[in-house]
């Protein structure tokens, strides 16, 4: 074993070592919190700790209790319970991987074009995909325009998901319920925030601009390059969540409130739903639609799938942020 | 069957992940690694389709200069499928954290045995 | 075309924007539009019902400008005609009975929240009822999945909330299972619609090729499903999940949610992998295997309890159990009983559920048996409720258990390798039911002795509108009961369509 430095407690490894194992935190003397912790925060932290230890004792308790054979005999069935858990999950993992491994090797080769998947159903997506819905991009003229109905059953599913979290975290400001209040106080994390953080301001500056703009880019050209809604619309929410946390919740609010992002959510879903509905109706029923495709490769073409793709990215938008916003205080 | 998993390499990955994962998912106590779980499931899957899509030396199914043969991209199909089935990770994720949340805002604990212990616990008082 | 067979497609898009609308209004009028849109999604099933009885065909309806194997598709028929009509009929009758308890156990602000699960949950039954494209079916699984995850916490409780992340846990297992078997089966036949699938898988067979995967799909799939629908070994999240929800949720997870899957998966055996080919590769004695051992566990386990909610919610295990072995037990006729009692089994136990919910009233909101004595005097028409659905359980006759009973005995009597264990599983699994249901309905019958502690002083409310769905989930049991000819018929005809 090589000497170690003299040094090696000051050392960069020691830190970065001490970091991945997890036992101190680099930004810990940064930001120095314990000044702010509220008290109602503080109380709920040494009534858990003092329930942890209340729990080890009443194990300790119970150990001595009943000491004796049954006992030792109980604690080693524990033991051995949890050993042949550990066992056993190992061999139901290695049994579903066997299993699969085995199928895997009965499939068709990766990248032959000659596998089943590559059928007539591909051919024709590849082939007429962009005089049947004028989207440069297949695989948006095939999600939003051939296959539209899993997208808004998708659409559906990040909605609901979003309404679930609602449930979970919103935190009503005006509830007159007391628990509630003393949770809004708990969850307030503003006294972390850092204020007014010129470094990061100053970044924000520079980079939510262009963050919006690559965004807005990635969404209006989903029928023309890689992208499209849901990757626009995540690039969006990333940037106003940068916003967020450089410029606080009193800046942001001015923008964005949560009635902002219910009208948005059910314009843009309204808009979807109808939209689709229209375009099933008159395809089921062997109407035209009516709706010009426009020129391949041009922004403005492609029919219903730029709105639609505006629409998506608007809810997906929201959504992040949303979700942002919930899981940090519980509100807008 | 060892030379036929070289070839399919990429779903041999695949489905050795999906195996770790599943079984995290079912097993593991932590809340936190269940979803950790979860997600290398579900992406785990996506590699598989991904890889399922895949046909050697054919470029992405974006219309370039207006060539339009099959023989030119690789099939579209599977990309779209990966595409719906990461929001529906998303959502799922989302869900679950936020579960966790509340979850250890009321126990104090990620496990999820203790968790179920001490609502019982609740419940009797 | 005419112009009915567009109801599907409407009673799917009907409720999904329901769902989307109801975020912006308030709690009263999210109800109030969620019950309008039940009755009128109910109505227009009923018109494809008709439609298709008229024909006598089904009919796949396109979801967009492109024909089968490119654009998405949905398919009608009676089968699904009497599913849908079903469904919306319970949802409807679910949702009234536990609007009190809704509004107690929910949050004011959030109420609007629980109703756009509940529409979303109809629109995504009623699309996983319709579907005929497998990424869809996964989609609308997901939407199910998620809507019941929030009917389960909605509740807030600490119990409702770890019965809600198991819930989630399990069903995330599932689904993951179930996406990986259609990525096999994607690469194996190259489409994900069920009709050419079905024709791709057929000619596979026929070939004798890729033999392996599609035993794997099978019990991937069939696995995948089984444990979000709560099958014996996989049960675990189920005690929780329906005993500590609000009423309307228990009444709709136990009745709907996993029936939605059950039916799926027999869409999907029938219309994709074969049924003929489940029976020869042996899958169908796997789940006649799970499906016994369920109907004995879950009604012993249900015998153990002392919470008479939780002992209603392990008893669903059995019922379950009852499905999966007339689906296992391979022949037309055991699949026709499994198809009946999803119905039986749907409309009795929202009819406990709801049902409890006026005995705990008047019990002081206690669920042992020893609060619950007396309680059938205490509200007759509660007592009388409970009554029904428990002797429907068992199998009394001229309710709608004893159908299905019958149903089993006799799919049984065609199937001669399995005659014998069904029978006396069937007569066990009888007996065990009817040993817990009648006890609580004994209990429920007699008088409260000196020692029992006193009932706090409720002030019994005056609902009408649990009555009103008691009486008619009575009703339901009944006309499946007396009325079961022509039912059993259209289950007939519509699997016929199916194959």
């Amino acid at each position: 074993m090589s000497r170690r430095k003299d040094n090696y407690e000051t050392s960069r490894w020691l830190k970065f070592k001490t970091w991945v194992d997890g036992e101190t935190d680099p930004l810990s003397s940064g930001m120095d919190p314990t000044e702010v912790i509220p008290e109602s925060r503080m109380r709920e932290r040494r009534k858990d700790l003092a329930r942890r230890k209340a729990y080890d004792e009443e194990l300790t308790r119970i150990a001595a209790h009943h000491e004796g054979k049954t006992e030792i005999m109980k604690a080693r069935g524990i033991r051995y319970f949890q050993k042949f858990y550990k066992v056993m999950s190992v061999i139901l993992c290695l049994g579903i991987i066997l299993v699969l491994l085995w199928t895997v090797s009965a499939l068709p080769v990766t990248g032959n074009a000659g596998n089943p998947a590559n059928n007539e159903v591909a051919a024709r997506y590849i082939e007429k995909g962009l005089q049947e819905t004028g989207a440069v991009n297949i695989v948006t003229g095939m999600i939003l325009d051939y296959r539209a109905f899993d997208t808004f059953g998708e659409s559906c599913v990040l909605f609901i998901a979003s309404c679930c979290v609602l449930v979970l975290l919103r935190l009503d400001a005006d509830s007159k319920n007391e628990s509630i209040k003393k949770m809004i106080a708990e969850s307030d994390d503003r006294h972390f925030e850092p204020k007014d953080d010129i470094i990061l301001q100053k970044c924000a500056c520079v980079l939510v601009p262009v963050i919006m703009i690559f965004g807005i880019y990635i969404v209006l050209n989903g029928h023309l390059s890689p992208g499209g809604g849901f990757s626009g619309g995540a690039v969006l929410g990333s940037g106003l969540i940068l916003y967020l946390t450089a410029y606080g919740y009193r800046k942001m609010s001015r923008l964005f409130t949560e009635k902002v992002y219910r009208r948005t959510t059910l314009c843009a879903l309204t808009f979807y739903c109808l939209a689709k509905s229209y375009s099933f109706f008159t395809g089921a029923n062997h109407l035209e639609s009516g709706i010009p495709l426009g020129t391949p490769g041009a922004i403005l073409s492609s029919g219903l799938i730029l709105p639609l793709n505006i629409c998506v990215g608007l809810v997906v938008a929201c959504t992040m942020y949303v979700f942002y916003t919930l899981f940090r205080k519980g509100g807008m | 069957m060892l030379q036929h998993l070289s070839l399919n390499i990429e779903e041999t990955a695949a489905v050795i992940l999906f195996g770790v994962g599943f079984t995290i998912l079912l097993l593991h106590r932590n809340l936190i690694k269940k979803i950790m779980g979860m997600n290398v499931m579900d992406t785990a899957t996506y590699l598989f389709l991904a890889s399922k899509g895949y046909i050697t030396g054919r470029a992405v199914p974006i219309v370039v200069d207006g060539v339009q043969e099959v023989e030119a991209y690789i099939n579209p199909v599977p990309s779209g499928l990966v595409l719906t089935g990461i929001v529906v990770s998303v959502s799922t994720t989302a869900l679950m954290l936020s579960l966790t949340i509340r979850l250890y805002e009321r126990y104090h604990s990620l496990d999820l045995d203790e968790i179920l212990i001490m609502a019982k616990e609740e419940e009797q008082t | 075309m005419s112009f009915v067979q567009n109801f599907p497609f409407f009673s799917i898009i009907i409720a999904m924007f329901s769902g989307i609308v109801s975020s912006v209004l308030d709690g009263k009028k999210a109800r109030n539009l969620s019950l309008v849109m039940i009755a009128v999604t109910t109505a227009l099933s009923a018109g494809t019902l008709a439609f298709c009885l008229g024909t006598g065909e089904s009919y796949t309806f396109m979801m967009g400008h492109f024909p089968a194997p490119w654009g998405n598709e949905i398919r009608a028929g009676v089968l699904e005609g009497v599913t849908a009509v079903f469904f919306g009929v319970i949802m409807f009758l679910a949702v009234i009975g536990g609007l009190e308890h809704t509004a107690e156990d929910v949050e004011e602000k959030k109420l609007n929240l629980f109703y756009i699960m509940i529409d979303l949950m109809l629109s995504s039954l009623l699309a996983l009822v319709y579907t005929n494209d497998l990424f869809t079916a996964y989609v609308f699984v997901e939407i199910n999945t998620i809507a019941g995850c929030g009917l389960i916490m909605i509740r807030q409780k600490g119990r409702s909330m770890s019965a809600a992340i198991r819930y989630m846990i399990m069903s995330q297992l599932g689904s993951g299972l179930f996406l990986i078997g259609l990525s096999i089966l994607y690469d194996v036949t190259g489409h994900l619609l069920m009709s050419p699938a079905k024709e791709s898988v057929e000619m596979l067979v026929a070939e004798g090729s890729y033999r392996l995967p599609l035993l794997v799909i099978m019990a991937v799939i069939g696995v995948g499903l089984a444990i979000k629908s709560g099958l014996y070994p996989f049960h675990y999240w189920i005690p929780d999940t329906y005993g500590y929800a609000t009423p309307t949720a228990s009444a709709v997870l136990s009745g709907l949610v996993s029936k939605g899957y059950i039916f799926l998966l027999i869409k999907i055996f029938y219309r994709v992998l074969g049924y003929e080919n489940l029976v020869s590769s042996q899958m169908a004695n796997v789940l006649y295997v799970f499906g016994i051992v369920g109907m004995v566990m879950g009604s012993l386990h249900a015998i153990h309890e002392t919470d008479t909610r939780r002992m209603t919610a392990y008893s669903s295990v059995a019922q379950i159990g009852y499905i999966y072995m007339g689906i296992g037990l391979g022949t037309s006729y055991g699949m026709v009983a499994a198809v009946f009692h999803i119905f039986t089994h749907s409309a009795t136990k929202a009819l406990l559920f709801i049902s409890a919910v006026g005995l705990y009233e008047v019990s002081g909101d206690k669920k042992d048996y020893v609060s619950l004595r007396g309680a059938g005097y205490r509200n007759p028409l509660a007592g009388i409720g409970f009554t029904v659905g428990s002797l429907s359980m068992v199998g009394f006759p001229m309710l709608s258990g004893f159908i299905s009973k019958l149903l089993f005995a006799t799919s049984a009597l065609e199937s001669p390798h399995k005659m014998l264990p069904t029978l006396i599983v069937l007569a066990v699994s009888t007996t065990l039911n009817a040993v817990y249901f009648l006890r609580l309905v004994i209990t429920l019958y007699s008088r409260r002795r000196p020692e029992d502690a006193p009932i706090p002083e409720t002030v019994p409310r005056k609902s009408w509108h649990l009555r009103l769905a008691i009486l008619c989930f009575i009703g339901v049991n009944l006309v499946l009961g007396l009325a079961s000819q022509p039912i059993v018929q259209a289950i007939t005809d519509g699997l016929a369509m199916f194959g």
